[in-house]
């Protein structure tokens, strides 16, 4: 801290009485509202903050908060403090709260919303940046994607000294990499391919096949990688195949973990020690975690779009005991609805369904569409009671996961 | 209104709903079900060549989803379920294809969907469309098209690209489209030409797009609320070619303007069973109420 002009010393004693207001009267986990205050007070407080720091920035439509927990957790096993915003607090004021809450972390995992990536690059010359993958997402607020692909190659041709960690099974990410001076490519895998049938570089139609994807017209291809997920296991870039073992569920998560294993390295971090902090993660902010609720035991799923949806259904328990869809339509979420029509509901099929939200209604005519038989209940509570004892898997986007943690309890 | 279910009951969806063909008949991409469908094999298993569907002919209704590769951004696949849903229930076999961006364009459809995309996507799908010629000659034979957001920009003569400048469109509707000072994102609420007998639209926007219509076409609608074309109208229709800003599944929330596309199509059809119309008349209540309209 002593390091930091008065200005910004002032700023961030200020911002962080103002996170720990937030906490302490329940209205969030502090990180937004105690760096909007800082930055109020030192508009140049960023810079200096990251100042000497060795930063990670990791991106992408989804897994950042959870790959961020996990980046976090695998420098965590070099044996020196690690700065974080572990909440998904992920533009400028969140940065600042979380640098500022660790004033002596020489290493720095920041999740970034992928709009302002250029532009924190160019504040915080990162290290690192971690690109997981791009999809359609709340595209009333959120740019669309092949801009902000466009934008990343920019930024990135612009800064030498980063080195990107890229997920080479999702061309746009590809593309995007390919401008970076130094790029490790991961073979993290790709599931939702509907927004990467084209070219991000000619627009012709994307082949695939085993080996990857390739242009039929120009000169653009999956990149070998150095690091892969194959299956349950990782193969580091010496070779060496190791079975992940995580607690978090999910394909999505072994991908995330691979990402994070590579960065980590990057950073002269082990695999054989950072792999075992990485299997202690049990839940991230809320997400994946396990909550009793009068008898009955609630698995809570973040779902903000389509593929995340998509990632979600693959981690629902394989009983097939009730599950509960929550859809709200609040700015953090997107106010357009479009999107649960590029969701595939008959998955569920055999499941008994539950629906809650502000936007249930939309979610009935989607689930009438596909045939999925279905209840509309008013809330969470209103689930847990409508269902026997034992397993209930709830599947919630943003502003309504939040609003399930806050009723069954923030403290899990 | 009356709400058809209570909703402190359990309410079941309806069983019976064609899921099956709401989904197309041809085979799917690997591990994903909202993808572009693989279309047919070639036009050669079209069935025999016709002017359009009728009722009572033998043949399935031909729905042609146009580039799901390029034109899917906003839930464009819901326009696909409901009208062969909406088919469906009064007993019309259907036959939902869709054909990507390297594939041609058969040109004996009975109703063909162009959605949404971002500006380079609807570049390249404008410039294939019209090397093509499939989608230009189907429209001649009479043809239904039913256009939304990029798509509908790209059924005029000219639309904005993604630095502005003029793009060359399928000129098959009456209507130039530039790019406004503004991007217009939110929800649209529109009164209908009555020529058309379509209840009050409900929707939403989000596109930077002013359309001119000409006087070649009519606007669809007269705006309530929302930008629309940018002039107090939105939409566009002349013969049986409709455009409309209402993006991604517009007919989800406007199930007489499904019904006015399919009887375009197949002539007149009889109304549903309320059953089968209560969770679409239960959301247009709401979404029209919380803007208050």
């Amino acid at each position: 801290m002593s390091k930091l002009p008065i200005r910004a010393r002032v700023a961030t004693t200020l911002g962080g009485a103002a996170g720990r207001v937030s906490r302490l009267t329940g209205r969030g986990d502090g990180s937004v509202i105690g760096g909007v205050v800082g930055l109020r007070v030192a508009p140049d407080l960023l810079r200096q903050l990251a100042a000497g720091r060795q930063i990670v920035m990791v991106t992408g439509t989804n897994g950042k908060t959870t790959t961020t927990r996990l980046v976090t957790s695998a420098l965590g096993s070099l044996g020196q403090e690690v700065a974080t915003n572990a909440y998904g607090a992920n533009m400028e004021s969140g940065l600042v709260s979380a640098l500022s809450s660790a004033p002596d972390a020489p290493y720095a995992v920041l999740e970034v919303d992928e709009r302002h990536l250029p532009a924190l690059i160019k504040v915080t010359n990162p290290r690192a940046a971690v690109l997981l993958n791009l999809s359609r997402d709340q595209m009333d607020r959120a740019a669309e994607i092949w801009l902000i692909a466009r934008r990343w190659r920019e930024a990135f041709a612009e800064a030498p000294q980063l080195h990107v960690v890229a997920n080479a099974d999702d061309p746009l990410i590809a593309w995007a990499a390919g401008s970076a001076s130094q790029v490790t490519w991961v073979a993290a895998g790709q599931r939702w391919h509907e927004d990467s049938w084209c070219c991000p570089e000619c627009g012709s139609h994307l082949r695939r096949d085993e080996l990857g994807w390739r242009c039929g017209e120009c000169s653009l291809s999956r990149p070998s990688t150095r690091w892969v997920l194959d299956g349950d296991n990782l193969i580091d870039s010496a070779g060496v195949v190791r079975e992940l073992g995580l607690s978090l569920p999910g394909r999505a998560n072994k991908s995330n973990a691979v990402m994070a294993l590579a960065v980590a390295s990057l950073f002269g971090a082990d695999v054989d020690q950072a792999l075992p902090e990485l299997r202690k993660v049990t839940s991230v902010a809320g997400r994946y975690t396990t909550v009793p609720r009068r008898g009955r035991t609630l698995k809570l799923l973040l779902a903000k779009n389509p593929a995340g949806w998509l990632e979600a259904f693959d981690v629902l328990d394989d009983d097939r005991p009730p599950v509960l869809l929550a859809v709200n339509a609040q700015g953090p979420d997107g106010k357009d609805t479009s999107w649960l029509w590029d969701v595939d509901y008959r998955v569920l099929a055999g499941r008994r369904v539950l629906v809650t939200g502000e936007r249930r209604i939309d979610l009935a005519v989607r689930l009438e569409a596909d045939g999925v038989p279905f209840e509309l209940v008013d809330d969470v509570e209103a689930a847990v009671d409508a269902v026997p004892p034992g397993r209930l898997d709830v599947i919630a986007n943003y502003t309504a996961f939040q609003h399930i943690r806050a009723v069954v309890g923030r403290s899990v | 209104m009356t709400m058809p279910f209570d909703e402190a009951e359990p309410a079941t969806a309806v069983l019976d709903a064609p899921a099956g063909l709401a989904e197309p008949t041809t085979t799917r991409p690997a591990g994903g079900h909202a993808g572009p469908l693989r279309g047919p094999d070639g036009p050669e298993r079209s069935p025999a060549p016709k002017p359009r569907h009728s009722a009572g002919s033998p043949s399935a209704l031909r729905l042609i989803w146009i580039y799901p590769d390029l034109l899917s951004t906003y839930g464009d696949r819901g326009n696909l379920i409901m009208l062969a849903r909406r088919a469906a229930l009064r007993g019309i076999d259907v036959e939902p294809v869709g054909i990507n961006s390297d594939q041609p364009v058969p040109r004996q459809g009975d109703v063909y969907l162009l959605g949404g995309g971002e500006d380079l996507p609807q570049v390249l799908a404008a410039r294939r469309l019209v090397t093509d010629g499939g989608l230009a000659a189907a429209a001649s034979g009479g043809a239904v098209i039913f256009a939304v957001c990029a798509g509908y920009q790209l059924v005029g003569e000219v639309f904005g690209g993604a630095q502005g400048e003029p793009v060359e469109g399928l000129s098959l509707l009456d209507l130039r489209s530039s790019r406004g000072e503004r991007r217009g994102v939110g929800e649209v609420v529109a009164d209908v030409d009555p020529a058309l007998g379509v209840d009050r639209l409900t929707g939403f926007e989000n596109h930077q797009g002013v359309t001119d219509v000409g006087p070649g076409a009519k606007p669809l609608a007269q705006i309530v609320l929302g930008v629309g074309n940018g002039d107090g109208t939105e939409g566009a229709y002349a013969g049986r070619i409709l455009g409309t800003y209402l993006h991604g599944p517009a007919l989800v929330r406007n199930p007489s303007l499904a019904d006015l596309l399919l009887t375009w199509a197949v002539g007149p059809l009889p109304p549903l069973p309320e059953a089968d119309e209560a969770w679409t008349t239960r959301l247009r209540a709401e979404r029209l109420a919380a803007v208050g309209a």
